[in-house]
């Protein structure tokens, strides 16, 4: 049945109405989720000591501070290096964990799935003080390692959700055949199934060192005086506000976006909703 | 074909009867555990047993009194319904702001859904330190909306934004959003437009369409979304830690404190135990919920 035309062009109005509405509800939304990350930019290149804006001047001395600063270098390797172990541990942990939860048949398998899972929903901070008491037992404050086995408790839920997820679309057939051909299945699976699960594998390592490197409640507790960067910065935000904070930041936000732009290149399932 | 090992139930139905069948059953699932096993033999030393060992401690010598002190004394009470009333206060604010956002991502063209997309996933990978950073920028005193403010005449004095409930709100806002616009989005993607349009074809005005069709089809995903940014910001720490400028107190602070400052194991333990039944409660409440949900569409 066809609507009368003032009847449609009203409601074709109205329509448009609304939907200005969404867009300029959808403007505000993305100004209030883009409008911390942006504002760091001019405050890192301020020629001042202070939080000033718009800043009196322009400089590079908080990027010079931030390189030649011995303590946040330190800082930066150390937590280069803890999300580089936690990838690798979580990976290797977390790949056959998958593999097994997929394609296994065993009594209490959806338990295990549960424990596996059980690190994204329990607060970081209850976990954060039961490892601290046992690592404090065993003597294990303030090492890195130690810190790469808590980061990557919370790393492996990651890695099972994004790898169980390709397993569960991959064709086992695929798999079957190479088998069929005489290729054992280990060699199947090396051959075969990794490589073209690869996009997921390279999404899970990126998540899995993500959360690793930008991590501060664990690292705080387990790192004793050796801190993280994430840790640094914290201490930087509590005690003076200097810039050198905005230049990190800074720094972080341009890795970020070249990593995410390599990752999608490569990868797929950055965004945890697919 | 019977030199393949084939996935374990298929194997059982074509296997010969006998040893030999027996076997290959049980070695596929001997194999499954063992590639199980690395990981759960992690999982268990470096995380059940510290979580056990710390519950352990809130009833150490067998005694309740952690928890009544936890659970009694108007101080902490406060601390618990605080926390519980800005998770709420979080969820509903993400909700609001997402919907709309959510929805414009599903519908729009390819180039405007690729930068909302961006929009959202940029700040969502950027560590949650640097946006506090940006929002104590953004927020203080002399920071830029209250100097915007102030030059424009709107304000006579500095709206108190940051080291307050404003404050922790607008940061944890801003740190969930996100997490409640990935389960929009993917409901609304996922949605049959063409109920939609059968529902306007028989006459529905559009705000009918949307109240009786549009919104339950995404009710998962609202409830998705709640849960999850319910279950994270009761946990939450860095936002409260430094936007609250120690006068918004949140369990999780709380608990920091005592182990830091007083070192006390056993009510640190009870606080985490109440803590953690809370989040757990959620989890289980709302994926019911959602069950039931799906089920019923």
């Amino acid at each position: 049945m066809e609507l009368s035309t003032p009847a449609r062009l009203r409601r074709h109005s109205r329509r448009g109405a609304w939907h200005y509405a969404l867009y300029a509800w959808c403007a505000l939304v993305f100004i209030f989720l883009m409008a911390p990350l942006v504002v760091v930019f001019p405050i890192s290149f301020s020629s001042s000591a202070y939080l000033q804006f718009p800043p009196p001047g322009w400089s590079l001395r908080w990027y010079a501070a931030y390189v030649s600063d011995a303590t946040w270098m330190e800082a930066t390797y150390r937590s280069l290096k803890i999300a580089g172990a936690t990838t690798v541990l979580a990976m290797l942990l977390g790949t056959p964990l998958s593999f097994s939860l997929v394609r296994g048949r065993y009594p209490g398998k959806s338990a295990l799935n549960q424990v596996s899972l059980l690190p994204l929903i329990v607060p970081v901070i209850v976990y954060s003080i039961a490892v601290y008491g046992l690592f404090g037992r065993l003597q294990l404050i303030g090492a890195w390692q130690a810190i790469v086995l808590g980061h990557t408790v919370h790393a492996i839920p990651f890695v099972v959700i994004i790898v169980s997820a390709a397993l569960r679309t991959f064709d086992i057939g695929q798999e079957h055949a190479a088998m069929s051909l005489g290729a054992s299945r280990a060699m199947a699976i090396w051959r075969v199934t990794l490589p073209q699960i690869r996009p997921s594998l390279v999404s899970a390592a990126f998540l899995a060192f993500i959360s690793s490197f930008d991590e501060l409640v664990v690292a705080m507790f387990l790192g004793g005086s050796n801190m993280t960067l994430p840790k640094k910065m914290f201490d930087n935000i509590v005690n003076e506000i200097d810039p050198t904070i905005a230049a990190v930041s800074v720094v972080q936000i341009i890795l970020v976006t070249a990593v995410l732009i390599v990752v999608s290149k490569l990868g797929s399932g950055a965004a945890p909703a697919n | 074909m019977t030199g393949i090992p084939d996935s374990p139930g298929t194997a059982s139905a074509r296997a010969p009867a006998g040893r030999r069948g027996w076997w290959r059953r049980h070695r596929e699932g001997a194999a499954s555990l063992a590639n199980a096993a690395p990981a759960m033999l992690f999982l268990f030393v470096l995380y059940l047993l510290p979580m056990i060992m710390l519950l352990a401690q809130s009833v150490e010598g067998g005694t309740l009194v952690h928890y009544q002190k936890a659970l009694t004394d108007g101080l902490y009470v406060q601390v618990l319904v605080d926390t519980l009333l800005i998770a709420a206060y979080v969820s509903l604010a993400c909700l609001l702001l997402a919907y709309p956002v959510a929805y414009f991502l599903s519908i729009a063209p390819g180039w405007w859904a690729t930068v909302g997309i961006i929009f959202v996933l940029l700040p969502f990978w950027t560590s949650i330190l640097v946006r506090t950073y940006g929002w104590m920028v953004l927020l203080g005193r002399n920071g830029i909306i209250n100097r915007a403010l102030l030059d424009s005449g709107l304000i006579g004095a500095p709206l108190p934004l940051l080291n307050n409930t404003a404050g922790v709100l607008i940061g944890m806002t801003h740190v969930l959003l996100p997490y409640m616009i990935f389960p929009l989005y993917a409901v609304m993607k996922r949605m049959d437009r063409g109920l939609l349009a059968a529902a306007e074809g028989m006459g529905a005005s559009g705000w009918q369409v949307f109240r009786r069709i549009y919104f339950p089809l995404t009710l998962p995903g609202v409830l998705a979304g709640v849960t999850l940014v319910y279950v994270l910001s009761i946990g939450f720490f860095i936002t409260p830690a430094l936007l609250g400028g120690g006068k918004v107190t949140m369990v999780a602070v709380l608990i920091e404190q005592q182990i830091r400052t007083f070192l006390n194991w056993g009510f640190a333990a009870a606080l985490s135990a109440v803590l953690l039944t809370a989040t757990l409660l959620v989890y289980l409440v709302l994926r019911r919920a959602l069950r039931s949900n799906m089920q019923w569409n």
